[in-house]
């Protein structure tokens, strides 16, 4: 079986997998990186988003072949130690998560979204796509918000 | 004028024949202010069964025998105070809102409370069972009276300890306050609080004291999920558990015919297959090779229960199964209405999942359970162990929405392991989660209302639907085993929680409400409202049918026949903060619903952007709610946010297609519950001071959300919806069976 190398949240790692397993798979099973929320498998909910050398991507979608020589950072190398991510604290200020399920995704698609404008607008946070079952999506807007403001 | 009690209430079970009905008007009140001339004057309705006792209520009264062992407290010499809360966390807030409870009672700051989820208690026979938005009703009372009774024994300690009368002690900050000032953290009276003997009960705190409780409070586990470091189920390592999937059949209920594993058993990582009764479990070192090898299973399969059925032969059987009227609509003015409800999945974010240690003398299982005491005892019988060899832990889950009533995945996982002879941690992929699961069964409503000199004279439902599934019974197995009985079972209880749950809140005359079920051999279950989304989001839109008709404004008219004034009170609420009547462009409008139940109640207002009526989008809602007494109103919020989603993507976009026994949709690429882009931009939620008693929350927001949606989308658009999801194309390629 081959092997890969790259990083997860900062430590470097080493794993046998086929080359077609997805990167989910290998962070929750074999890493024991839990984070990343399963929820469809084909990219659409996005519960598992996380990001591949600082853009986001999907893991459950993402070949573990397509990580070598790169970083991955999920949900739980986000903060800097105790330092909550502003992404983080405005998530913890709205109160927005209800189950939390999918939320390590909605904090790592905002997070994305902001590193990449820094004053999104509302047509800017209609684009993320990441499912809320429990429907939570007026406080996700409102924490993008008061985050972006925070950072800027 | 005032209802009068004392008229027997018909049975609403049995169609009423023409002459039981005039002599219902007779011995009714309502008869004598119908006169002309008096139009302004409403014709009182008699109480519904659910005004009198409601589902909540029979829930509490069946747990009062065992309520005294509901709330269990241990205080740490670390000073942390632990609730084993008896009930199941799906994201409504039920910890939080007990933790604050416990808190206020010892005088505890919040941060100092840990609620864990209690294993199953069977000892608490119909007292372990999350549904019904009862949890708080339910537990208000016991946990407050545990912590009284605990505060009081840790005084005594104090007063032992210290030679100080008790009544001259007081506790603040998580200790006791001693006469000359000294704090004793009760972390260093617990051991000998612990040895006293004696009863210690104590009254709870008069509210009037309440100084943490109805305060807005964020989440006590906000910061493990933010932080990703919040387990559920598939996150717990037990040793040996291994990833485990099922391939399932091609039709729902379809049973193994014959498999050929051998190039399955081949691919790397593959661990063990087997046949169990829903289909044939692989075991893998990854999720993703336990798939992968699903996939490559050979298997055929013989037919399921409903391979003969489409949506439009079970349309079919709903319409023909509507009860009869018994207003004719001669000589009255009426509006007669029909709706029909797709099929919708819970579709949680956590996929139906357990993990499963099963051993020949004795299994352990972990899943979110709603209802774990009758999952253990059917467990034990399912595995063949003495039920006292069965440990169920309850996890806390990602979203329920009502899907965890039912133990189905933690019955499979138990299956599994002892088929396999491993213990096993099974997921469910998200298409066998939306074809194989459970959803909200569809339903077939008709509607009729008269109106002359100014009132309504009668109101009529007839709510046909495909039986929901109760054989969850009470959360034990006595009653699940009754709702299991071939004759009345399940139609019986159903009939019990329609009639306890639902009613008209208007004085519209004679008002009868009456429910037929279709029973089908498919997975359904209670979802969120149970019936009343339904049911009241579509007499919410006769509502401004019969207003139109009446030619008064919606608002005016529900102010007119709503029963009382705390209805009114919150009605008027979001008249006034959403701007009622404000002038809006072309394609634009506002709708307005009122709802209550739980012994709550609440309006909801929004605006609709419908100038594409293919593509409508609710911009902005108002919503109030009275919920009696609110515990944590940051919480309770967020129950209506999530209650006014669900309402956003059942009315407009989501639901299922049922296709020759299966549903189409296996994805949220093809079930359209609501993303970011449908979610209005602004919403204003307005919780009402505190009246009485708590009353229930947590699905008080969806049905009448569910009709003020409808109703702007009818005014936007000038069609009024008669179908629901209203924009239900089949608009993607369905995957494989």
């Amino acid at each position: 079986m081959p092997t890969y190398t790259f990083v997860v949240n900062g430590r470097a790692v080493t794993v046998d997998a086929p080359a077609d397993l997805a990167l989910l798979w290998v962070l929750r099973d074999k890493l024991g990186v839990r984070g990343p929320k399963f929820g469809c498998g084909i990219g659409v909910c996005r519960a598992c988003t996380s990001h591949l050398d600082g853009a986001e991507i999907q893991p459950c979608v993402t070949p573990v072949s397509s990580c070598s020589g790169k970083t991955v950072t999920t949900i739980e190398g986000l903060a800097s130690g105790d330092d909550l991510h502003p992404v983080q604290e405005a998530w913890l200020e709205q109160d927005v998560a209800q189950c939390g399920y999918c939320q390590p995704g909605q904090i790592m698609a905002a997070a994305a979204l902001l590193k990449n404008k820094s004053e999104p607008t509302d047509e800017d946070i209609d684009r993320i796509a990441n499912v809320c079952r429990c429907g939570t999506y007026f406080r996700i807007r409102q924490a993008i918000k008061s985050a972006a403001a925070k950072m800027s | 004028m005032t209802c009068d009690n004392e008229v027997p209430v018909p049975d609403a079970r049995v169609p009423l024949r023409r002459r039981q009905f005039l002599a219902f008007l007779v011995a009714a009140p309502v008869l004598t202010v119908a006169v002309p001339g008096t139009a302004e004057a409403v014709l009182p309705t008699l109480p519904q069964p659910a005004e009198i006792m409601d589902l909540g209520d029979i829930l509490i009264l069946a747990g009062t025998p065992t309520a005294g062992a509901l709330a269990v407290l241990s205080v740490g010499e670390d000073g942390v105070v632990t609730l084993e809360l008896p009930r199941a966390e799906v994201g409504q807030g039920i910890t939080t809102a007990t933790a604050m409870l416990v808190a206020e009672e010892l005088d505890l700051p919040l941060s100092q409370v840990r609620v864990v989820l209690a294993d199953a208690r069977p000892e608490l026979l119909f007292n372990q069972l999350t549904g019904g938005s009862n949890t708080i009703r339910s537990v208000y009372g016991p946990v407050r009276q545990a912590a009284a009774a605990a505060r009081a024994r840790l005084l005594a300690a104090a007063s032992e300890q210290y030679g100080v009368a008790a009544s001259r002690l007081s506790t603040r900050d998580g200790g006791v306050i001693l006469p000359d000032g000294r704090y004793i953290a009760y972390g260093l009276l617990t051991s000998a609080a612990a040895q006293l003997t004696g009863v210690f009960a104590a009254q709870p705190k008069p509210v009037s004291e309440h100084r943490l409780v109805g305060t807005p409070q964020s989440r006590i586990d906000a910061r493990a999920m933010v932080t990703g470091q919040f387990k559920y189920t598939l996150d717990h390592d037990v040793p040996g558990a291994m990833p485990t999937v099922v391939r399932r059949p091609p039709t729902i209920n379809g049973t193994v015919k014959s498999v050929d594993s051998s190039v399955a058993k081949a691919m790397p990582g593959v661990l063990a297959v087997g046949v169990v009764p829903t289909g044939v479990a692989v075991v893998a070192e990854t999720f993703g090779q336990a798939m992968a090898a699903r996939d490559a299973l050979q298997v055929t399969w013989h037919p399921g229960t409903i391979d003969a059925l489409s949506d439009k032969e079970i349309r079919a059987k709903l319409r023909a199964a509507a009860l009869p009227f018994v207003v004719p609509p001669l000589l009255t003015q009426h509006v007669d209405m029909e709706f029909d409800f797709a099929f919708v999945s819970h579709a949680p974010m956590e996929t139906n999942s357990a993990i499963a240690d099963v051993r020949d003398d004795r299994a352990e299982i972990w899943a979110g359970l709603k209802s774990p005491i009758v999952a253990r005892q059917t467990i034990a019988s399912v595995v063949g162990l003495p039920e006292s060899a069965v440990t169920v832990h309850v996890m806390q889950g990602g979203g329920s929405f009502g899907r965890r009533l039912f133990f189905d995945a933690a019955i499979e996982a138990a299956q599994i392991s002892k088929a396999l002879r491993r213990p096993v941690k099974l997921m469910w992929s998200r298409t066998d989660d939306m074809r194989h699961g459970r959803a909200r069964a569809a339903s077939h409503h008709k509607l009729r209302a008269t109106f002359g000199l100014g009132n309504v004279l009668t109101f009529e439902h007839r709510v046909a639907s495909v039986e929901t599934d109760f054989r969850h019974g009470l959360g034990e197995i006595l009653t699940a085993t009754a709702a299991s009985l071939p004759v009345g079972g399940n139609l019986s209880f159903a009939q019990t929680v329609f009639l306890t749950t639902c009613h008209v809140p208007y004085n519209f005359g004679v008002v009868t409400s009456l429910l037929n079920e279709v029973p089908l051999k498919m997975h359904t279950g209670s979802w969120r409202s149970v019936y009343s989304a339904n049911t009241r989001g579509a007499e919410e839109i006769v509502v401004d049918q019969l207003a139109a008709r009446m030619g008064k404004d919606p608002v005016a008219f529900r102010r007119e026949y709503l029963k009382h004034d705390r209805q009114r009170a919150v009605l008027d609420k979001v008249a006034a903060e959403g701007q009622w009547g404000r002038a809006m462009p072309r394609g634009f409008a506002q709708g307005v619903a009122f709802h209550d139940e739980y012994q709550s109640c609440t309006a909801c207002l929004v605006e609709i952007d419908a100038r594409d009526p293919q593509n409508p989008r609710v911009v902005k809602a108002v919503i109030a709610a009275d919920v009696g007494r609110p515990i944590n109103p940051r919480g309770l919020e967020a129950q209506l946010l999530g209650g006014l989603t669900d309402a956003i993507s059942t009315t407009l976009r989501a639901g299922l297609h049922i296709d020759r026994g299966l549903p189409l949709e296996g994805s949220y690429s093809q079930f359209h519950y609501a993303r970011q882009k449908d979610a209005p931009l602004d919403v204003r939620i307005f919780v009402m001071p505190a009246t009485g008693e708590p009353g229930g929350a947590g699905e008080l927001g969806v049905p009448a959300a569910v009709g003020a949606i409808a109703n702007a989308y009818a005014r936007a658009t000038g069609v009024v919806p008669r179908s629901f999801p209203i924009i239900f194309p089949v608009d993607f390629e369905p995957f494989p069976r």
